[in-house]
């Protein structure tokens, strides 16, 4: 009964795509790496040169000011047990790769999100992609990033700002189209230009809802960080990867934790930023 | 409005037409078709149709109608916050709706500052920085503009309240806030769309009087949008009146009372109170006998005799008024054989201003009913009001 209908070669175009990229803009993609794994080394190098107890008092310190005290106990406690278990420097690998991710995603976002909201062409084209970047499973992004940028770190990062990228852009566009309506037309009343128009309402109204969408980029990144250690990451990952080649469901729920409190620790410090600026 | 006013809009043949093929709606509005027979046959919506008027310098315009007459719509036009589909809109010789993008923004600056309906207010600057935003668009310099945002709060009776959050302050006030950031702009016009509308009736009658003050000390032009007939009779040098995106009738506030131009407006004026917007001037008669003050008793006596009055109002040479005599004080000075009647003038009588409404006079017919006098600034005597034509003024309004 089977009709012999030729099957799509779909992944077949797409491999060839991702070859002629690799090979044809390898300079690209290598210059990328460089830069990349540059800045992970520095910022690795300048966390893990502070002994535990310093980074562990400036940590305690910010909460303190952007929150209170309970944030800052809170984060003490939890920093203190990762130290106990062993897992401190593969959370400082975690850390840093989430934190150039997030900033790498935010910085292509805003300018994303800013024209996604100000041009309705650009929005219609916009979101489809993002659709298609949040829900493809994650782990397919490791895989044409080992050809790009070989295994390890920098392979990571690339698959986690795709990965993380779509609700810095999504909220920021939300955000300055719910700018509630009279307030742009008072903007535009006075003879405001676009530039004035966005940096002196549009933006600063929007702030809330973006710093939503980067408190929601970092999550993200830290979930993808963790499962980049499949591609070579450093970090938590690494320490759950490894528990689960040698079966070892003590050590994997070991770094679990120290996953959870560092999320834990970013949420609510991005979130309290956030709390702040509204007031 | 004085006599040498000058045109400082001039509004010619405004239409807007909503949709996306503004040409053949207005090809039917030309064959003679209305806005619900436009919309059925074209899908379009004729927002306004060639809307002609002037808007004097200085003077306060209300452009009036009830919701969907195109009021917010023409508003919007001035200044282009809504494109409109034909027609001139010329202020100081420049033609709106020709300007490039970079002119339009130019000319928004210098010529329009706008008041909203629900404020409008930026909610992360406080009260200064609000008053502040149309000089900073402008690029003012620092000092030079939070001088002048300080007087404009300080005009509006807000200070002490610069470094207050706009959530912090009540309606009213925040609506003050929304006043003094277009005063502070100190651009030509001012508009206003439904600026007090959202405030309760108490404080909107607070609002209403004092940026009647306001027009009175800065003779700013300005065009003021309301649905409330009130409200515009309260505040208006001249009103017009909108229906379906037409021109139903421009006038003065008695014109429109008075004259309704047909039957829409005049069902429109029916639930005011006439006594509101009648003043004493329409209802003052010439005086028929008046005293001077280098009249002796006798004179008088005459004078009063012969119209058959109780009594008679005095003025000196400049007719400006001196007070009143009564028919007793006269007799008995006649009697006594005083030369002059200086001593007798009385000083206890009603006058008022010729524009004082004609409901405020019913209080002041007191038991001797005496005529109220109309006095002009000079105090000149104008003429006298008796009670008989307060209620015949009225009453003749009122049949119209």
């Amino acid at each position: 009964m089977a009709i012999d209908i030729p099957r799509i070669p779909l992944g077949d175009w797409i491999e060839a795509g991702l070859d002629f990229l690799t090979s044809e803009y390898s300079i690209v993609t290598r210059g990328i790496s460089r830069v990349t794994q540059t800045g992970i080394n520095a910022l690795n190098d300048a966390l893990m040169w502070m002994p535990e107890w310093a980074l562990m008092a400036i940590i305690a310190l910010l909460c303190w000011r952007l929150s209170g005290v309970r944030l800052a106990i809170g984060a003490s406690l939890g920093l203190a047990l990762i130290w106990n278990m062993g897992l401190w420097f593969p959370m400082i690998e975690s850390l840093t790769l989430v934190v150039i991710a997030t900033l790498v995603a935010v910085v292509i976002a805003l300018p994303v999100g800013i024209l996604a909201a100000l041009s309705d062409k650009f929005y219609g084209l916009i979101m489809p992609i993002l659709d298609f970047m949040q829900t493809m499973p994650a782990f397919v992004y490791l895989i044409p990033a080992i050809p790009f940028f070989g295994i390890g770190s920098v392979s990571a990062i690339f698959a986690t700002v795709i990965f993380a990228m779509p609700p810095a852009i999504r909220f920021t566009t939300l955000g300055i189209r719910q700018v509630p309506k009279d307030l742009v037309e008072a903007a535009d009343a006075f003879g405001s230009t676009r530039g004035q128009k966005l940096v002196k309402v549009q933006l600063p109204l929007s702030l809330p809802t973006i710093m939503a969408g980067i408190n929601q980029t970092i999550m993200l990144a830290l979930s993808m960080v963790v499962i980049a250690a499949m591609i070579g990451a450093d970090g938590l990952g690494n320490e759950v990867w490894k528990a689960i080649q040698r079966l070892r469901p003590g050590d994997g729920f070991e770094a679990g934790i120290a996953v959870v409190i560092l999320a834990m620790l970013l949420d609510r410090l991005t979130q309290t930023f956030r709390k702040t600026r509204k007031a | 409005m004085s006599e040498t006013e000058q045109t400082k809009i001039q509004v010619r043949g405004l239409s807007k037409v909503f949709g996306n093929h503004p040409k053949k709606a207005l090809e039917l509005r030309d064959k003679g078709m209305k806005r619900p027979e436009i919309l059925e046959k074209t899908g379009q919506t004729l927002g306004l149709s060639n809307i002609t008027f002037d808007v004097q310098e200085g003077e306060l315009l209300v452009i009036m109608g009830l919701s969907g007459s195109g009021k917010s719509t023409l508003i919007r036009c001035l200044n282009r916050l809504i494109e409109p589909t034909e027609g001139d809109i010329i202020i100081d010789g420049e033609n709106i709706p020709k300007l490039s993008e970079k002119a339009l923004l130019e000319c928004r600056r210098r010529h329009f500052s706008m008041v909203f309906q629900h404020f409008a207010l930026f909610p992360h600057r406080s009260v200064q920085m609000n008053a502040e935003f149309g000089l900073e668009i402008r690029g003012i310099d620092k000092a030079e503009r939070a001088k002048k945002a300080r007087e404009a709060l300080s005009h509006v009776g807000l200070d002490g309240w610069e470094d207050a959050m706009p959530s912090q302050l009540s309606g009213g006030m925040q609506q003050r806030v929304g006043l003094a950031r277009a005063l502070a702009n100190d651009s030509s016009v001012l508009l206003m769309d439904e600026a007090f509308s959202a405030l309760d009736p108490l404080i909107r009658k607070d609002m209403q009087q004092e940026l009647l003050e306001l027009q009175h000390r800065m003779k700013k032009t300005t065009i003021f949008i309301t649905h409330d007939l009130d409200e515009a009779l309260a505040i208006a040098d001249r009103i017009i009146l909108l229906k379906d995106g037409e021109i139903v009738q421009i006038g003065t506030p008695e014109e429109i009372m008075t004259h309704p131009a047909d039957d829409y407006v005049a069902r429109f004026t029916e639930g005011v109170d006439i006594s509101r917007i009648l003043t004493a001037r329409h209802a003052m008669r010439p005086v028929r006998a008046l005293a001077r003050n280098d009249d002796g008793p006798r004179t008088v006596l005459h004078k009063l005799s012969e119209n058959g009055l109780d009594s008679i109002y005095v003025t000196d040479r400049e007719r400006k008024l001196l007070g009143l005599v009564e028919a007793d004080a006269a007799n008995r000075a006649a009697r006594e054989g005083q030369r002059s009647i200086e001593d007798l003038i009385s000083d206890d009588f009603p006058r008022v201003g010729p524009d004082e409404p004609l409901h405020n006079l019913f209080a002041m017919f007191n038991e001797k009913s005496y005529p109220i006098a109309v006095v002009d600034e000079e105090r000149r005597l104008l003429g006298v009001v008796v009670k008989g034509a307060v209620l015949a003024q009225l009453a003749e309004a009122g049949e119209q």
